[in-house]
């Protein structure tokens, strides 16, 4: 059996499953956002990414420009980031990281229930004018809506590093993310951040939310990407995006290649659990994931 | 995370078995001869085998402290496991299925439960993810679960024990209540025990509860296996007295969700609190329903039925997280504390 493996598809599978895994770091981004800011593991990203998708494409299908579209959906999605803030998350401060979860949990319903309640239920086609030919790199097909998804991570990844490093408010974001109450206590003013962060999740959230309609169309099941972007994150550790990205590169690699190699002895369709059991096996030996900060337990 | 509520509250002239009591009698004396088989189909049915599922999330979550979403994990794990054992160990009584099967959900929790022995808060949250998807590939993977059933959608078998056969919706209602009530009773020993004051050590300072001598592994195992033995009765309980068929589709990531909301809305770490937020869950779909199809006729099609079911789930979720994080049980506590004071100033 390993006399003729076939080398060339091992490394079609491989590189096609990084690049799926580009498509799932996108999302988990949007987590680490939050997470780094607020310590809240925000399940509504996904709706937030259904919603922005489904506004879009809705403002298309009703003849409006594609840059007006994209202009209005982000300001859409600032304003519903401000909106989290003031009724969600303001009254909510100090509480327990679970709590908030749970009150994300409860987000994100009411989010995936107006999205369709407002845009309808059917399925919509997203074309955001990139052929999907599949290029030939050195012997390997490769599909270029791929590529420029990678390009896009590429870019967002590179340019929220850049803010959290190097500016003011990025700096502060990290001072709230490592403790509320003092930073309260030394006059930051947290409204204005979280403002911020959820307004910037729903940029990350517009932007994977195109990406993946376009591959998926745009429909309810868009917010179930969620569940691909978790093990990527337990995977990465919450608090790092570039944990997000290798997560979702390994993932998504891992993944395809079982799903090829190993999925028939299972009698296929494992990829609905495979990457929770890939992400729990690395938790076990790294308990906050390959990039996460570690925990220092005092009593 | 919540504080114990209600085990000291001011009701002095009462003893406080007499509530229950009162309420048992009333269950099972009562409700048979005037509940209508809708009362019992649509609402008594669904609640009873909820119930049961969030006493068991909740001795996991909100006296233990692990936060799970694969419940409905469990409850397809033991009303499979009941629904094999039933048909393939020939002689074995109902109520040994049942027994079994939730052996079946705790070995499977056991199992599942073994990453919080090193992950905490979230990363256990996801990982518990891993159960839900599992469990339910596997059993709609495998037909031998379904006894290779063309469908994957199997009839439930007869109730009976001992030779008297619960027929009938009532029927049905006095089994799931018989159960239900047993265990309740079950757990509430089990909460007040020192196995119970182990699981809040470890909810609320997992260090220091290993520093005062709690075998901190072990009883997280414990509590996993305890709450899921109980969800997998309560998936026996959904499956053969309520819907009267078995499939995996039920048991899918929303109703997990589900019972975790209806241990949030009840009231974390109170056994009364799963009742109550079963109660909620239950009614309050059927409610917006009528409600809906009164006010708005027409345009309350099924679509928007469920889309406003959603929002308006959501929005009880935060309400009760912000204004009454201790869920109805508090709530309930205050009403009847301020009636008593009334009542007792008059």
């Amino acid at each position: 059996m390993i006399a003729d493996f076939d080398y060339q598809f091992f490394i079609e599978v491989l590189v096609g499953g990084l690049l799926s895994g580009v498509m799932y770091s996108l999302v988990a981004i949007g987590f680490v956002l939050i997470y780094k800011t607020s310590g809240v593991l925000n399940f509504a990203q996904g709706a937030m990414l259904l919603f922005a998708a489904l506004t879009f494409v809705s403002l298309v299908e009703r003849g409006i420009p594609f840059a007006l579209a994209l202009v209005i959906t982000f300001a859409i999605m600032v304003t519903m980031g401000v909106a989290i803030e003031r009724t969600v998350l303001r009254p909510l401060t100090n509480k327990p990281p679970i709590t908030l979860f749970m009150a994300t949990l409860g987000l994100s319903y009411i989010i995936e229930g107006a999205a369709q309640l407002i845009w309808g239920t059917q399925v919509h086609g997203l074309d955001l004018g990139i052929e999907d030919v599949p290029l030939e790199i050195g012997g390997v097909l490769i599909s270029q809506f791929d590529i420029f998804a990678a390009v896009v991570a590429a870019g967002m990844v590179l340019l929220l590093s850049l803010f959290f490093r190097y500016t003011r408010i990025g700096l502060s974001f990290r001072a709230v993310a490592d403790d509320q109450f003092a930073a309260l206590a030394v006059g930051l003013r947290l409204p204005l951040i979280w403002g911020t962060v959820w307004a910037a999740a729903g940029l990350v959230a517009l932007v994977a939310g195109l990406l993946w309609g376009a591959r998926l169309g745009v429909q309810f099941s868009l917010s179930l990407v969620v569940l691909k972007a978790l093990p990527v994150l337990v995977l990465g550790g919450f608090d790092s995006i570039l944990g997000a990205i290798v997560g979702g590169l390994l993932i998504g690699a891992s993944e395809k290649l079982a799903e090829v190699y190993i999925g028939d002895y299972f009698g296929g369709g494992i990829e609905s659990w495979f990457a929770y059991v890939v992400a729990l096996v690395f938790l076990l030996i790294r308990p906050s994931g390959l990039f996460g900060q570690k925990l220092v337990e005092r009593v | 995370m919540t504080a114990i509520t209600g085990s000291f509250s001011s009701a002095p002239v009462l003893p406080k078995w007499i509530v229950p009591f009162l309420l048992l009698a009333f269950a099972y004396g009562v409700v048979p001869l005037i509940g209508s088989s809708y009362l019992f189909e649509a609402i008594l049915l669904p609640f009873l085998a909820l119930s049961l599922a969030g006493v068991g999330l909740n001795i996991l979550t909100g006296y233990a402290g692990q936060v799970s979403l694969g419940s409905a994990a469990f409850m397809a794990a033991g009303a499979f496991a009941a629904y094999n054992f039933n048909l393939r160990v020939e002689g074995l009584p109902l109520i040994g299925s049942i027994f079994l099967a939730g052996i079946v959900a705790a070995a499977i929790g056991i199992v599942f439960g073994l990453p919080s022995l090193r992950l905490k808060g979230f990363y256990l949250a996801v990982s518990t993810l891993a159960a839900q998807f599992f469990v339910q590939w596997a059993l709609t993977k495998f037909s031998w679960f379904s006894n290779d059933s063309a469908s994957g959608v199997i009839d439930a078998p007869k109730l009976s024990i001992a030779g008297f056969a619960f027929d009938g919706a009532v029927g049905r209602y006095l089994f799931a209540l018989t159960i239900v009530t047993a265990l309740t009773f079950l757990a509430y020993r089990l909460v007040s025990s020192q196995t119970g004051r182990n699981f809040i050590a470890i909810r609320d300072n997992e260090t220091a509860a290993r520093i005062i001598g709690i075998p901190v592994l072990k009883t997280k195992l414990l509590a996993f296996a305890i709450s899921s033995f109980i969800i997998g009765v309560a998936g026996v309980i959904w499956a053969f007295a309520y819907l009267r068929t078995v499939e995996p589709d039920g048991f899918d990531l929303d109703r997990s969700f589900q019972i975790l909301f209806i241990i949030i809305i009840g009231g974390l770490a109170s056994i009364r609190g799963a009742f109550f937020g079963a109660a909620l869950i239950v009614v309050f779909p059927l409610a917006l329903s009528r409600l809906g199809g009164f006010l708005l006729g027409d345009v309350f099609d099924s679509g928007v039925l469920d889309m406003s079911q959603r929002i308006v789930l959501g929005a009880l979720i935060i309400l009760f997280l912000i204004l009454e994080p201790d869920g109805l049980v508090a709530l309930w506590d205050r009403v009847r504390r301020r009636l008593l004071f009334a009542w007792q100033s008059t």
